[in-house]
């Protein structure tokens, strides 16, 4: 067997056989506790500032950004941005029960679909499920209510992040997924941290946007946490 | 790929001439250590971070046995496969066996140094599978039929009239006339044409920058997203990954993706960083059905517990090529395999032989820039004078240089006899440099003065000046 052979081979070269019980549970320990590691200072601020942190970097990686007040003004938001980007009012929206909510009959010219993006659909409307202010990056699990697709195949993704779901560090952001998306300890089969729309470099080490994903990412910011307010 | 490793001095001395490519070395040379230096400079806990680094992998690598297996339990709770291969054939027959099962006639591809490492590209093809290249470095690649030249960036050796006139040549439907205004437009070209592939593919087929013991997951870290695609559209995933990725928990990967991207693209994160765990759920929208993971070992457990246990602690940055002043010169493609620049100096003699490729450790001027940028603090000088040690003790030096070594060796280790050597010596050049300031010639140092001159002794030596300030009470 190959499994045997390999690990015996490393055995040999620590100089011991499996790990002794004693020693074995202690690394179990390790894994159940998974400690932290040192965490940079940068993202240890006030609410506030936490948020402009967060928006800051998003904007340094390329991509945009608007704040609303409240969820209401999303469709709104959603349809001026559109309209601005010279792009037709249609997307494919992630079916979130916070986007489904939204009262999306004051903008009737906007069009959309719920559910995974197909290669012909040009926008999709995705549900952050946090922000790291750390470096700007958005927390995107899949799952039903958030099809991986929509961060992929769209020239355009458009997502809406509540304030109250921007946290420091990328260690904060896993214990959120541990404590709502983990389920004996297995997270969902997939979970993406997107920082910017897509680039490349390898044409002579020269950055150009829209690789093969997104090459416009738009976050819709819903100022819901009072405490995040400047 | 076949190794010409041994052939190493031809392939610089053919490097050094290449108009296109020192083009492309001198652009590019300069970028990568300036973004790694204004990265590295934002961020204050940086140096502490890297011996973070350093803990991490070398506690795991001191219980890897109990991680693999770990990962290998968590990838099956999951709904996953882990097929553990010995060496590379086993992993190339694992790939294909999966493929062959599924009917598979595609395979889209993300980046994956070890799939060069396996050679899996002509294997498919030769076995009616179709390896579909989609990073867009790699593509370029597969349609001029070259390998990488660099573990990050891999077509760093090109310049944008080599991908107009590959695009021209093999997209030969599209109108010959069009032009292409700037860089973008050769992108974009591509990412229609790849756009098809993806949507068509049977198997998506990536690497893996680390596999997490603690929930069997395995993570990517692109920018094209063109990883992402791969292991999201296609029926099945297969993570092809070497042994020494693992690591205990998603807090432990964490702090490795700080170093990662700083170290390599000078970025603060990449793009996409994505954590794939076992295959679709129940209720799930997208995604594949079957999630397997190819882990290989093909030398690296014989590593374990050597002088060159510490090189597994690599996590690909390409840090060390980036500011390694011989790769700056000569390229990846002198090295000869799949592993360019310093961690492949220490990397590909472990994994194909020293006597193929004893050459790589001596393509050092043992500046040690690259222990010095190196996230992981690995002692990469270090371990090439393992090499050279190993391939000295093995008899692989020509005759020469053995008996170079030999007669400078029984001087260096009599002080007087040295020293009175060294002062003749330099007395002597002293005398004859002294008109013309500079020999164009020397006896036994003809290649070293084919490329430049040796500035005349001024008839001392340094030991003697030193003696001498001392005398003095300067010191």
């Amino acid at each position: 067997m190959s499994r045997e052979a390999i690990l015996g081979a490393i055995r040999r070269g620590l100089r011991r056989g499996p790990l002794p019980e004693d020693e074995a549970m202690a690394l179990r320990a390790r894994l159940a506790a998974h400690p932290r590691h040192l965490i940079p200072a940068r993202s240890r601020l006030p609410r506030p500032r936490q948020v402009e942190l967060f928006l800051a970097n998003l904007e340094r990686e390329y991509g945009t950004s608007i704040r609303v007040p409240t969820a209401e003004a999303v469709p709104a938001a959603v349809a001026d941005y559109l309209a601005a980007q010279n792009l037709p009012p249609a997307f494919v929206m992630a079916p979130h029960p916070d986007l489904r909510g939204l009262p999306w009959s004051e903008r009737p010219l906007l069009t959309w679909r719920e559910g995974r993006a197909e290669a012909t659909d040009a926008v999709s409307l995705q549900h952050g499920f946090a922000g790291i202010a750390e470096t700007g990056t958005l927390v995107l699990p899949g799952g039903p209510q958030r099809p991986t697709t929509l961060n992929l195949l769209c020239e355009t993704e458009i997502v809406v992040l509540h304030a109250s779901c921007v946290v420091g560090a990328y260690e904060e952001a896993w214990d959120l997924l541990r404590t709502e998306q983990m389920r004996d300890g297995l997270p969902p089969r997939n979970i993406m941290l997107v920082t910017g729309p897509s680039r490349s470099a390898d044409i002579e080490s020269t950055l150009e946007l829209g690789a093969h994903g997104p090459r416009r990412l738009h976050v819709v910011l819903v100022d819901d946490d009072p405490q995040a307010l400047g | 790929m076949r190794p010409t490793s041994p052939a190493f001095r031809q392939n610089a001395a053919r490097a050094m001439a290449d108009a296109g490519l020192q083009k492309a070395l001198a652009r590019t040379r300069p970028q990568f250590p300036a973004k790694r230096a204004a990265a590295v400079a934002a961020l204050p806990e940086f140096e502490e971070l890297r011996e973070t680094g350093k803990r991490i992998k070398n506690h795991t690598l001191a219980n890897l046995d109990f991680y693999l297996e770990t990962f290998a339990d968590n990838v099956a709770r999951a709904g996953g496969q882990v097929h553990w291969c010995i060496d590379a054939a086993a992993a190339r027959e694992a790939v294909l066996a999966i493929c062959q099962r599924v009917g598979a006639r595609t395979a889209t591809k993300g980046k994956s140094m070890a799939s060069e490492e396996i050679a899996l590209n002509e294997h498919l093809a030769a076995n009616g599978v179709t390896p579909v290249e989609t990073d867009l470095g790699e593509y370029i690649l597969q349609l001029r039929g070259e390998p990488p030249s660099h573990i990050i960036a891999p077509a760093f050796h090109l310049n944008r009239e080599d991908w107009e006139a590959q695009f021209r040549k093999s997209h030969s439907e599209l109108p010959a006339d069009r032009v292409f205004h700037e860089r973008r437009d050769i992108l974009t070209e591509a990412r229609s044409r790849l756009r098809q592939k993806f949507l068509a593919a049977d198997v998506g087929i990536t690497g893996a920058n680390f596999l997490i013991a603690e929930t069997g997951s395995s993570v990517i870290v692109t920018n094209e997203g063109n990883g992402d695609l791969t292991q999201t559209l296609p029926r099945v995933h297969i993570v092809l990954a070497s042994i020494e990725k693992v690591v205990p928990t998603i807090e432990d990967t964490i702090s490795l993706l700080r170093l990662l991207a700083r170290s390599a693209t000078g970025q603060e994160f990449s793009v996409y960083t994505t954590f794939s765990t076992g295959p679709r759920r129940a209720d799930d929208p997208d995604g594949p059905e079957e999630f397997h993971v190819v882990l290989y070992d093909n030398g690296r457990s014989a590593m374990v517990g050597t002088e060159f246990q510490d090189m597994l602690r690599c996590i690909r940055c390409a840090a060390c090529l980036n500011h390694c002043p011989v790769y700056g010169t000569v390229g990846g493609h002198s090295y000869g395999w799949v592993y360019p620049g310093p961690m492949g100096s220490v990397l590909t003699p472990a994994l194909i032989g020293v006597d193929q490729a004893g050459h790589l450790p001596n393509a050092s001027t043992f500046c040690s820039k690259c222990e010095s940028v190196c996230p992981m603090k690995i002692p990469l000088p270090n371990m090439m004078r393992h090499w050279r040690e190993r391939a000295f003790e093995r008899h692989l030096m020509p005759a020469a240089a053995r008996q170079g070594l030999a007669f400078w060796a029984w001087f260096a280790r009599r002080p007087q006899a040295y020293r009175i050597a060294t002062r003749v010596a330099m007395a002597t050049l002293g005398l004859l440099g002294r008109k013309a300031g500079k020999f164009r010639r020397l006896p036994l140092a003809g290649g070293w003065t084919a490329g430049r001159d040796l500035p005349a002794p001024e008839g001392d030596t340094f030991f003697a000046r030193y003696a001498r300030a001392q005398r003095q009470g300067r010191l």
